[in-house]
C-alpha cells in the first residue's frame, strides 16, 4: 500500500504581473523519488519554495508529511529537509561547525550532536576536509556539506533543488548513490533537474514543468511511451541491400550515404519479430540491427515544442525533426 | 536570550574572528584615524583651550562605533543573499534569533573597539575630569547609541539587495562623524555645514559623552542624545522587521 506525502492541486504563483506557476497539481508517494523536470526558469525553484513554506502561493493548496503548507509551517518545516540550488553552507566555517550549527540548531545534545555530525562526515566522505574552511572547498564536496546539513535533524522529506548542476560526470554518480541510499533508508525524495538523464535515472515518477504548468506526468517509462519516434536502426554491407531493404519496407526512410534504413517502431517484440521475418523472408543481409527508444529528450520536444536546455537536446531535436 | 540566539550570536563571533577585514576595519582603523588627527594633525587644530587629546577623544569613540558598522551589514546582506537564511527559515529557527545574533555580536565588537580608542588615548595623555558616575552615565549614553546604530545596520544589511551595496549603505554613518563636532566645533565650520553639523545627531551624542567626560555635564545634548538613539533605534528594528518579513 502507498500513500502520498506530497499532494498539491493548482498551486499558483506570480510575480507582479509575471505568471510563474499557473495551476501545478503533484501527488509524491512515500519512500518514491519525484522528480520535476524542467528547463532554466521552468518555475522549479518556485515550486520547492512553494512547498517548503519560503513562499507564501496566491491559489491552490498543498500538504506536505499531511500538513497544510499554508496553515501548519510549523508542522511541514519539522518533517522536511531542503537543499537549495545555491549552496547554502557557511563559508566561514568548517564542514565540521557547519555540521555543528545544524546540530545545536536541531537541539542536538553535546554528545549526540558530535556524533551525528561525526558519522555525516564519513559518510559523505568529508572527514579529511572537516577542519578546513569550506570556502575552500570544491563545488562537489560544498554540495555534498550541503546534503549533509540537511540530514542533521532527519527528515523524512527531502527537497533537492538542482543537486548536481554544475557538477562532474563522477560527483554526478555519487549524488545519485546519495539519494538511492537516502530512498532506501526510507525517506521520501522531491529533487528538480533540467537534465533528462538524471530524472530517468532516479525517478520513480517525473513531472514535466514548462513554463509554469506541467506538460507530463508518469514514469519514466509512460512518459516515453506517449510519444512517437521509436525506430529500429539497420546497417547494410552495401547499396544493394539497402535498396532491397528499402523496397521491402516502404515505410523507412534510408541513408545511403551510412547505409542504413530507419524503420519505425514501437519497440515492442511482437513488431521486432515481425520485422526480421520479413527480412528473412526477402533475404536482405543485416550487417548491424539497434533499436532506438525515444528518451526524454524527444519526450521534451514532443511534449513542448521546444527542445531542453540540456547538452544532447540538438542531436534528438535532429533525430525528430528527419522522420 | 533564546537559545537558539545564542547559537546565533557564536557563529557570529567566530565570522568575526575569522575574517581579518573586519577586526581591522573596527577595531585598528579607529585607531589609525586618531593616531593621524592627534598626532599628525592634532597641532594645526584650535578648539579653544585645552589638550587637543581632550577634545578629540569622543569624537573619535563615535568613529570607532561608525567604522566598525560595515562589517555587520555586509555580513547580515550575505546571510539574506546566499541562502542560508533559508536554511534557518527551514529549520524555524526564529527571525528574532538570526538579528538578535547580528545586534549583539556588532554591540561587543564595537564595544571592545570603543575600549580600545579609549585605551590608546590615554597613551596620547588623555585626562579626562570625569567622575566615576560621570564615566557610567557616558558608559550608559554610548551603550544606547551603539544598541540603536546596530539595529539601524541590520536594516541596512537587509534592505540592500547585494553584499557589495550593503557595504556601500554604512557610508553616510562613516562620514556623519566628520560633519559633526567629533573633529572640530561646529562653529568653526563653513556655512551650511555648520547648521548641518549642528543639528545631526552624532554632534548630539558626542557633546554629551564631551560633556561627561570633561567633568562638565551637558544637559541639554545628553537628552538630545537619547532622544535621537531611541528614535533611531526604533526606526532601524521597525525597518529590519518589515524587511525580514518581506524577505521570507
Ligand atoms: N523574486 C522574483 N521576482 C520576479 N520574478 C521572479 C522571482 N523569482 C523568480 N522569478 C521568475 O520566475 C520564473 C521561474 O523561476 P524559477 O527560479 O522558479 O525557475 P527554475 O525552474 O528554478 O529555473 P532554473 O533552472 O534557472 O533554476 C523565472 O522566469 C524567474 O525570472
Ligand atoms: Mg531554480
Amino acid at each position: 500500500m502507498t500513500s502520498s506525502v506530497i499532494t498539491a492541486s493548482g498551486l499558483k504563483k506570480s510575480y507582479k504581473d509575471k505568471v510563474v506557476l499557473d495551476g501545478i497539481d503533484l501527488d509524491v508517494q512515500a519512500g518514491s523519488i519525484f522528480s520535476l523536470l524542467g528547463p532554466n526558469g521552468a518555475g522549479k525553484t518556485t515550486t520547492v519554495n512553494l512547498l517548503t513554506t519560503l513562499l507564501a502561493m496566491d491559489g491552490g493548496t498543498a500538504r506536505v508529511a499531511g500538513y497544510d503548507v499554508a496553515t501548519e509551517t510549523k508542522g511541514v518545516r519539522s518533517a522536511i529537509g531542503v537543499t537549495g540550488q545555491f549552496a547554502s553552507v557557511d563559508e566561514l566555517l568548517t564542514g565540521r561547525e557547519n555540521l555543528q550549527l545544524m546540530a545545536d540548531l536541531h537541539h542536538l545534545k553535546g554528545d549526540e550532536g558530535r556524533a551525528v555530525v561525526d558519522r555525516l562526515l564519513k559518510r559523505f566522505e568529508l572527514v579529511e576536509s572537516a577542519d578546513k574552511a569550506s570556502s575552500t572547498y570544491s563545488g562537489g564536496m560544498r554540495r555534498k556539506l550541503d546534503l549533509a546539513m540537511t540530514l542533521v535533524g532527519r527528515p523524512q522529506i527531502i527537497f533537492l533543488d538542482e543537486p548536481t548542476t554544475g557538477l562532474d560526470p563522477r560527483s554526478r554518480r555519487t549524488m545519485w548513490t546519495i539519494v538511492r541510499e537516502l530512498v532506501a533508508d526510507g525517506m521520501t525524495i522531491f529533487l528538480t533537474t533540467q537534465y533528462l538523464d538524471e530524472a530517468d535515472q532516479l525517478a520513480d515518477r517525473i513531472a514535466v514543468l514548462d513554463q509554469g504548468r506541467i506538460v507530463a506526468e508518469g514514469t519514466p517509462e509512460q512518459l516515453k511511451r506517449q510519444i512517437p519516434g521509436g525506430h529500429v536502426r539497420l546497417r547494410f554491407a552495401d547499396a544493394t541491400q539497402l535498396a532491397a531493404a528499402l523496397r521491402v519496407l516502404p515505410e523507412s526512410t534510408s541513408d545511403e550515404e551510412r547505409l542504413v534504413l530507419r524503420v519505425p517502431s514501437d519497440g515492442g517484440t511482437k513488431s521486432l519479430r515481425a520485422l526480421l521475418d520479413r527480412l528473412d523472408e526477402y533475404v536482405v543481409d543485416v550487417e548491424e540491427f539497434t533499436v532506438h527508444m525515444p528518451d526524454l529528450d524527444d519526450v521534451f520536444l514532443a511534449l513542448t515544442g521546444h527542445s531542453s536546455d540540456s547538452t544532447n537536446s540538438i542531436d534528438s531535436q535532429t533525430e525528430v525533426t528527419t522522420k | 536570550m533564546s537559545t537558539d540566539a545564542a547559537v546565533m550570536l557564536r557563529r557570529n563571533f567566530k565570522h568575526t574572528l575569522r575574517n581579518p577585514i573586519t577586526v581591522f576595519n573596527a577595531i585598528f582603523m579607529p585607531i589609525i584615524m586618531m593616531v593621524m588627527f592627534v598626532y599628525v594633525f592634532g597641532d594645526a587644530f584650535n578648539v579653544g583651550g585645552g589638550d587637543y587629546i581632550d577634545y578629540a577623544t569622543p569624537g573619535m569613540i563615535m568613529l570607532a562605533i561608525s567604522y566598525g558598522l560595515s562589517a555587520t551589514a555586509v555580513s547580515v546582506s550575505s546571510d539574506m543573499t546566499k541562502g542560508i537564511i533559508n536554511r534557518f527559515k527551514v529549520m524555524d529557527v526564529s527571525r528574532g534569533a538570526v538579528l538578535t545574533g547580528h545586534v549583539v555580536s556588532t554591540m561587543v565588537r564595537v564595544t571592545v573597539a570603543v575600549a580600545a580608542v579609549i585605551g590608546v588615548a590615554f597613551l596620547f595623555g588623555f585626562s579626562p575630569e570625569a567622575s566615576f558616575t560621570q564615566w557610567l552615565a557616558a558608559a550608559g549614553v554610548l551603550l544606547l547609541v551603539i544598541f540603536a546604530v546596530s539595529w539601524l545596520t541590520v536594516a541596512l544589511g537587509l534592505a540592500a539587495k547585494t553584499v557589495e551595496s550593503a557595504g556601500m549603505a554604512t557610508v553616510p554613518l562613516i562620514m556623519l562623524p566628520f560633519f559633526s563636532s567629533a573633529i572640530v566645533p561646529a562653529d568653526k565650520m563653513g556655512p551650511g555645514i555648520r547648521e548641518f553639523a549642528h543639528y545631526q545627531p552624532f554632534t548630539s551624542i558626542i557633546e554629551s559623552v564631551r560633556g561627561f567626560l570633561l567633568g562638565a555635564p551637558n544637559t541639554g545634548q545628553t537628552l538630545a542624545a537619547i532622544a535621537w538613539s531611541l528614535a533611531i533605534a526604533v526606526l532601524g528594528y521597525a525597518w529590519a522587521r518589515a524587511k525580514f518579513g518581506k524577505r521570507a
